[in-house]
């Protein structure tokens, strides 16, 4: 048993076992969900309208000043390696279009989409995970309530209401950051590299950054909750669910960018 | 003969292959005060979260108020476990909402009575189980002993005919756990409701306990049932008669 080969198989498989298990957990879980959703469009009344705001103050507004930063400061790195390698084959002019499309088609909606993921999606897991522990899911199963319309169904609204509006503020102050560079390191001035964007970055990639941007909020609070329902109720169990709920959220959210940018490009070019 | 309210029948239950109870049998009757004892671990909390239906069990089954919580699902299993109140053992509040929200919440979603009546309605659950006055705190600013009596005034919230307690004293202090057991008979008396509860502190059995069961985790079943008085006289197990005769003591002192 401890030679070097079956070991080596054993763990393949289990880990293999193991991720199968999860996809069917994810899966089974969005069917949930979305039986939940289906339910809170058919009776609109019935959502906990204050709930959601709260949520959308904690992942919206409060999110605000960290997202303008990031997505700022990564405007900045962007054209500060675009202008070093544009300018190597005089393509100056072309920095506005490559900054302006990279950040509203992937950076952005990206960058934004991992933020709320650290902020957000491990604090749904965690504070889930801690109503587990202190019986409060129990509590409302036996009051006869279904859990999801109160505790995801809320965090959900929120995060697809919210997460686009981050995504276009951080578009804007990304460019803004390319804007400076290629100011400052090629001279270009802002009127121009204005009118350069706007010719290069076409509104259909707005729309494209913004629909990423709204997957992306579905896969972070559908994560973040369902690692919160699975959590142990040791004293580990709710760390544990907020590390996973993390990892798995960046996981998917590559996935679905892979997935999305293809579908994209191929609308793009029909 | 008097009417059941919940009964469990050749219940076999336990995590994943470990069998932890199997072959218990009970009835509960409407208006006693029904309490499961045992050791630390033999599985008391087991056995009432297979009874409110937050656990499926291996084999056996439930009834409650001549419904089957173990072959019911979704709608169904829900409208069962609405007509039972079950208070946890840390009071299982939810922090996000005040006292009087959180004993409004199933009135709200269940009654449709306007908001003044609900709150008029919470008010008085609260004030019987001692805590008017304290519908505006938030279930972290006050005490332990307070939360358990507030999951009591929400377990009751509907008005049920059947309400389990989980630990309802463990954690207090002998005070707290003594009022605990008055309000209980208080409210048992009052309003008929039929209770049961889990416990190991042995000071309520006497003074609260129509009839007990006795769990024990060698046997993973029950070792003895009836009412506590003939119990520790008369039963054949020397342990119960040991462990009863214990709390007795304690009684007297
Ligand atoms: N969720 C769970 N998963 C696996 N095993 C469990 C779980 N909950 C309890 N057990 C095991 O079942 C046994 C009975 O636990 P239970 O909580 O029912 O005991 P108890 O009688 O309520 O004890 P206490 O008086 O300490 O509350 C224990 O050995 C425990 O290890
Ligand atoms: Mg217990």
């Amino acid at each position: 048993m401890t030679h070097g080969y079956p070991k080596f198989t054993e763990f393949v498989g289990a880990a293999t076992w193991k991720f199968l298990c999860d996809c069917a957990d994810i899966l089974a879980f969005t069917g949930e969900l979305f039986a939940a959703a289906c339910e809170a469009v058919r009776h609109p009344k019935k959502i906990r309208w204050r709930e959601t705001l709260y949520y959308m103050d904690m992942c919206g507004s409060d999110a605000v000043p960290i997202t303008l930063m990031i997505c700022f400061l990564m405007g900045l790195i962007l054209g500060f390696q675009g202008a070093v390698q544009m300018h190597k084959y005089g393509g100056d002019v072309y920095l506005a279009p490559l900054v302006g499309a990279s950040i509203v088609k992937e950076l952005g909606p990206l960058m934004v989409a991992i933020i709320a993921t650290g902020r957000a999606g491990s604090s749904f897991a965690a504070e889930i995970g801690t109503m587990k522990v202190s019986e409060e899911i129990d509590a409302m199963m036996t009051m006869g309530f279904v859990p999801s319309r109160f505790l995801v169904i809320p965090k959900m609204i929120a995060m697809i209401l919210v997460l686009p509006m981050l995504t276009a503020m951080g578009d804007a102050v990304g460019i803004i950051g390319g804007m400076l560079v290629a100011n400052i390191k090629l001279g270009i001035p802002f009127e121009a590299y204005y009118n350069m964007t706007l010719w290069g970055v076409k509104p259909f990639y707005f729309f494209e950054g913004l629909t990423k941007s709204a997957v992306y909020a579905f896969i972070i609070a559908s994560i973040g909750c369902m690692r919160g329902f699975e959590a142990r109720t040791d004293a580990m169990g709710v760390g544990r669910a907020a590390t996973s709920a993390v990892v798995t959220s960046i996981f998917l959210i590559a996935v679905a960018d892979a997935l999305l940018a293809f579908i994209f490009s191929s609308i793009n070019e029909s | 003969m008097r009417e059941i309210v919940a009964e469990v029948k050749n219940l076999k239950a336990g995590y994943g292959n470990r069998v932890i109870l199997e072959n218990i049998n009970f009835q509960v009757f409407k208006g006693e005060i029904f309490m499961i004892l045992g050791g630390s671990g033999c599985g008391k909390s087991t056995l009432l979260k297979h009874m409110i239906g937050l656990y499926k069990p291996m084999s056996g089954d439930v009834i409650i108020n001549g419904k089957s919580i173990v072959n019911t699902d979704g709608a169904g299993k829900r409208e069962i476990m609405r007509s039972f109140g079950v208070t946890y053992q840390g009071g299982a509040l939810f922090k996000s909402l005040t006292l009087t929200e959180n004993i409004s919440l199933p009135l709200e979603e269940y009654t449709g009575y306007p908001k003044d009546v609900i709150e008029k309605i919470a008010e008085r659950k609260l004030e019987l189980v001692g805590l008017d006055g304290f519908g505006d705190y938030m279930p972290s600013e006050i005490s332990g002993g307070m939360a358990k009596r507030a999951g009591i005034a929400r377990a009751m919230a509907l008005d049920p005919e059947l309400l389990f307690f989980d630990e309802p004293s463990a954690g207090l202090d002998p005070i707290s756990s003594a009022k605990l057991d008055e309000l209980i008979l208080n409210l048992r008396n009052k309003t008929g409701t039929t209770m049961l509860i889990v416990t190991h502190e042995l000071d309520s059995i006497f003074s609260v306990a129509d009839r007990v069961i006795v769990l024990d985790r060698e046997s993973k079943g029950i070792i003895a049932s009836g009412k506590p008085a003939e119990l520790l006289h008369e039963s054949p197990n020397p342990f119960v008669r040991e462990f009863l005769s214990r709390s007795d003591m304690k009684r007297k002192v």
